[in-house]
């Protein structure tokens, strides 16, 4: 396996996102950058971000986009996007699963996604999350999920 | 309003239809013949012009217009600031105005793009290749997961979407000038080609071809040159700020924050001295039909969670309360980013000169305002007053 981006990743077994932490502020950002986009600090230093969250909003990109995507071998087909809370961050992700059980609120779980065959034949692989399985309504503090998001939106 | 510093006036207004044109038609002749008919409303050459200020995402280099405008030595500035195209340039050349550079000026946006959705350079707004690659980076995408979480956040309706969308389509189809003619139903648009859920293909507005102009001058010219010259009583811009929801963003941060059309039309308003409830009829960015329902509420001009009533009741159509996008707006205009915030502010002044035809607003407004919005987190408003 290799990730088709290594920075994105701290492990890829088990799973898991690599994000930055402000020493100053402790914003979280994902993936890691060098500088603060809230206090402009450039003290940061990578961190693993949380494997669960909770669905924050999604859609499902049912038409295959223009390069710089690229689609896998089998051919396009279409796939979910949404955001995930995890708690001191929100990331954008591909989605695993039947869109018909997606809804706001329901608990995730990260998981990799194959992309396509690299160099040494083995799969090149990003994230996604995909339904962690759990019942719907379960308290959110269990995955770490942030309240502050909860009457706004966007 | 704006102390002493000097009106600024839009003293004519061109366009060349947005739509779909013949593959040989490029976005920059469209621009010359926009700016040709901007100047001829005015009653002005372009020799007469001081200060020129052109905006184009795609379709060449605006200042190389010169070589069929006329080589007059005039200062010409590129804009080249995506969906807030238009708005910026208009601020750029109300600027120059005010600073004394001139006592005329030309603004044009014009824009020829390919059918379908944008592809866009992740290098270019600074996201690695993975971005992009493995399907993250399309405009259509996000819209459709702001409007979800919009909808959801305010307990408004997925209908509404389609509300709004078939009042673009009936408002196109009394704009001569509009790409889109022919009324639609809620029920077609419910119906028609998913895209990104929720939106379908007729809410979600198309890349297309056409472009804008319009004359401004210094108020003491404008009242020389122009019956109904309508004053350009203030132009904002601003960038996202920390917390808001944008588009192309692989991450946010769990506290919310206002977006960059909240702080612009904020600042639009006050610098014009105006509230949000004197706004007489408005242009807010309908990328898609979602986006034109939480603008409502980012510019001030509702509430959130106030769009299901007004919409539900047609406010927002040209014999409303609150009429937003009169000529169609960008769902049945398409978009030339380049030009687009250009046409807004042009529907606006037909509305205050009461020249918009089968579309016009009764009741002689004397307020208007315009919204545009575009990636990664820009906007510029203006307030436009007689």
């Amino acid at each position: 396996m290799t990730p088709v981006e290594a920075a994105l990743f701290s492990s890829l077994d088990p799973p898991r996102l690599a994000g930055a932490r402000c020493a100053r502020c402790g914003t979280v950002t994902f993936p890691a950058q060098a500088g603060c986009a809230r206090c402009a600090g450039t003290d940061l230093a990578t961190v693993a971000l949380p494997d669960r969250g909770a669905l924050w909003t999604w859609t499902v990109q049912a038409f295959e986009p223009k390069a710089p995507y690229r689609a896998p071998e089998s051919g396009f087909t279409p796939y979910g996007v949404g955001y995930v809370d995890l708690g001191d961050v929100i990331v954008e992700a591909r989605l695993v699963g039947d869109p018909a059980t997606f809804e706001i609120g329901m608990p995730m779980r990260l998981t990799l996604l194959p992309l396509w065959p690299g160099p040494d034949g083995s799969a090149v692989v990003s994230y996604a999350f995909q339904p962690a399985g759990q019942p719907a309504g379960q308290p959110a503090g269990e995955d770490g999920a942030s309240k502050d998001r909860t009457g706004e939106g966007g | 309003m704006n102390g002493n510093r000097a009106a600024v006036s839009v003293i004519g207004v061109g366009m060349h239809p947005f739509g779909r044109h013949d593959p040989a038609l490029t976005g920059m002749a469209m621009g010359a013949t926009a700016s040709r008919r901007a100047l001829a409303d005015a009653g002005v050459s372009w020799a007469d012009i001081g200060y020129a200020v052109g905006g184009s995402n795609v379709s060449g280099k605006p200042d190389s217009l010169v070589g069929v405008l006329g080589l007059t030595g005039v200062p010409f500035v590129n804009v080249r600031n995506g969906c807030a195209t238009g708005g910026v340039a208009l601020a750029t050349a109300a600027n120059a105005i005010r600073a004394g550079e001139t006592d005329l000026a030309l603004v044009v946006g014009f824009d020829k793009h390919e059918r379908g959705a944008f592809a866009a350079s992740p290098a270019d707004y600074g996201h690695g290749d993975w971005y992009g690659e493995t399907g993250l980076m399309v405009t259509t995408q996000f819209f459709a997961m702001k409007d979800r979480r919009y909808l959801h956040a305010h307990g408004l309706t997925d209908r509404l979407l389609a509300r709004v969308a078939a009042k673009a389509f009936r408002c196109g189809e009394l704009n001569p000038d509009a790409w889109r003619r022919k009324a639609l139903s809620e029920d077609e648009i419910m119906r028609a080609r998913m895209i990104n859920p929720p939106l379908t293909q007729y809410m979600l507005c198309s890349p297309s071809e056409g472009a804008a102009a319009v004359v401004l001058a210094r108020g003491d010219r404008a009242a020389d040159l122009c019956e109904r010259p309508v004053r350009l009583a203030a132009v904002a811009k601003r960038t996202r700020r920390f917390g808001s929801f944008e588009v192309f963003a692989p991450w946010l941060p769990p506290q919310a924050g206002d977006s960059a059309s909240v702080d612009a039309a904020r600042a639009a308003l006050a610098a014009a001295g105006v509230s949000p409830a004197d706004v007489r009829v408005a242009q807010l960015q309908d990328t898609d039909a979602g986006a034109e329902i939480y603008h409502m509420a980012e510019t001030g001009l509702c509430a959130d969670g106030e769009q299901q009533e007004l919409i539900d009741r047609d406010e927002t159509a040209p014999d409303g309360r609150l009429p937003i996008n009169t000529d169609g707006g960008c769902l049945a205009n398409g978009e030339p980013v380049g030009a687009s915030g250009l046409r807004q502010v042009i529907d606006i002044v037909l509305q205050l000169q009461g020249r918009a035809g089968a579309r016009q607003v009764p009741g002689r407004p004397r307020v208007g305002f315009t919204h545009v919005y575009g990636a990664p987190g820009i906007s510029a408003c203006t307030v436009l007053t007689t």
